[in-house]
């Protein structure tokens, strides 16, 4: 079970400043259970974003793209199943054009605290590895000190041109 | 039934200095018909046509984008239709091309060939004006009136299928082509970035 009491979840206004300030304008997203209360309902509320809610994560890795074209920037927020489920249209469109899809992931059923590689769970332990046989740049969000390494994930992600994704380890609280 | 080179040449004639996106066989045309910095073919991932098209949409609202889908693409992507009606971007027109097939691929039946209404799913999905075409003096008369309505607009184009000819994907797929657009759209978007909000 995941903990969702408030002390154990992670700061969603750290991590909304985190994106404002890396010049995030666009959000798109198939809501998920993680950041559903902390992250995507006050996104849904932000005047500095543009929030685009999609039926499957493989069409906002096209949306961002297409975004990154016009010179805006956005972000992808969902779970690791959409990741899983939006695979091909990462290698496609985000690995194989090099372009800087920025992935929010929320991580269901990972035990906080423990490194998603051990998990107990085949729907956790399986993401980073998948992400590092596809060659992707990721950073693991565990507690509210990890969060400025979202605007740095970001900010490579549009000066290298290439793909990033952010995995949330906990719940997220508003 | 018409011929997907003669549709596509109606709207080229109509296109002005929209950014269009193309699929596979109707891309292979378009590049041929319409050459332009802003034609953008949406290879490397299955169905993504209208998805990209929709991007552009948010990110250049001010500028017509045009998708030139087809029947087996969107076939793949079709929760795409309820996202862009939830959206309704007023500056996109979404074509598809409806030959049955996938015809790039062996040219397979899609499913339910004779049976699916891609019109009726765009009405239902909730696109602002939705039309189908399967005579192309129709067309020639009613495409002004289809590219100036307020979108989302959604026509489905009944077409047979090509002689299949032979292609160079690489075409395409080229880096170049890449490279070419995203110069063509830098130019286009000179001195002109409007507000998302």
């Amino acid at each position: 079970m995941q903990d969702v009491s408030n002390d154990s979840q992670l700061d969603g206004s750290a991590i909304i400043s985190a994106l404002i300030k890396s010049s995030i304008q666009v959000v798109v997203t198939v809501p998920d259970i993680i950041t559903s209360v902390g992250l995507l309902w006050p996104l849904s509320r932000h005047p500095g974003i543009k929030l685009v809610r999609v039926c499957k994560e493989d069409e906002g890795v096209s949306i961002c793209s297409a975004l990154s074209y016009c010179g805006r920037r956005s972000a992808l927020l969902m779970q690791q199943t959409g990741l899983l489920d939006s695979l091909n249209a990462v290698r496609g469109i985000a690995v194989e054009y090099k372009q800087p899809i920025c992935m929010l992931v929320g991580m269901v059923w990972k035990e906080p605290g423990l490194p998603s590689r051990l998990s107990k769970k085949y729907a956790v332990r399986i993401v980073e590895p998948i992400l590092k046989a596809m060659e992707i740049d990721y950073v693991c969000i565990e507690d509210d000190t990890d969060v400025n390494l979202i605007g740095a994930a970001i900010d490579r992600a549009y000066e290298m041109s290439r793909p990033v994704v952010v995995l949330f380890g906990k719940g997220i609280r508003e | 039934m018409m011929v997907r080179r003669e549709c596509l040449a109606e709207i080229a004639r109509r296109r002005g200095d929209a950014l269009v996106v193309a699929v596979y066989s109707a891309g292979f045309d378009w590049i041929e018909i319409s050459p332009h910095p802003l034609n953008f073919f949406s290879v490397g991932a299955m169905g993504q046509a209208s998805s990209n098209a929709l991007g552009f949409a948010i990110g250049l609202p001010d500028r017509q984008i045009i998708v030139l889908d087809g029947d087996g693409s969107l076939l793949m992507n079709l929760g795409s239709l309820v996202t862009i009606a939830g959206v309704a971007p007023t500056n996109l027109i979404h074509f598809v091309c409806q030959n049955g097939c996938y015809e790039v691929n062996g040219e397979h039946p899609i499913p339910a060939q004779n049976l699916v209404s891609f019109a009726g799913l765009a009405r239902a999905a909730g696109y602002r004006t939705v039309a189908e075409f399967s005579d192309i003096e129709v067309l020639r008369s009613e495409l002004p009136g289809i590219i100036q309505a307020p979108g989302p607009t959604f026509a489905t184009l009944h077409m047979r299928r090509s002689v299949k000819p032979q292609r160079d994907f690489s075409v395409l797929f080229a880096a170049t082509a890449q490279e070419r657009f995203q110069s063509g759209l830098a130019n286009a978007m000179k001195d002109r970035k409007p507000s998302l909000f």
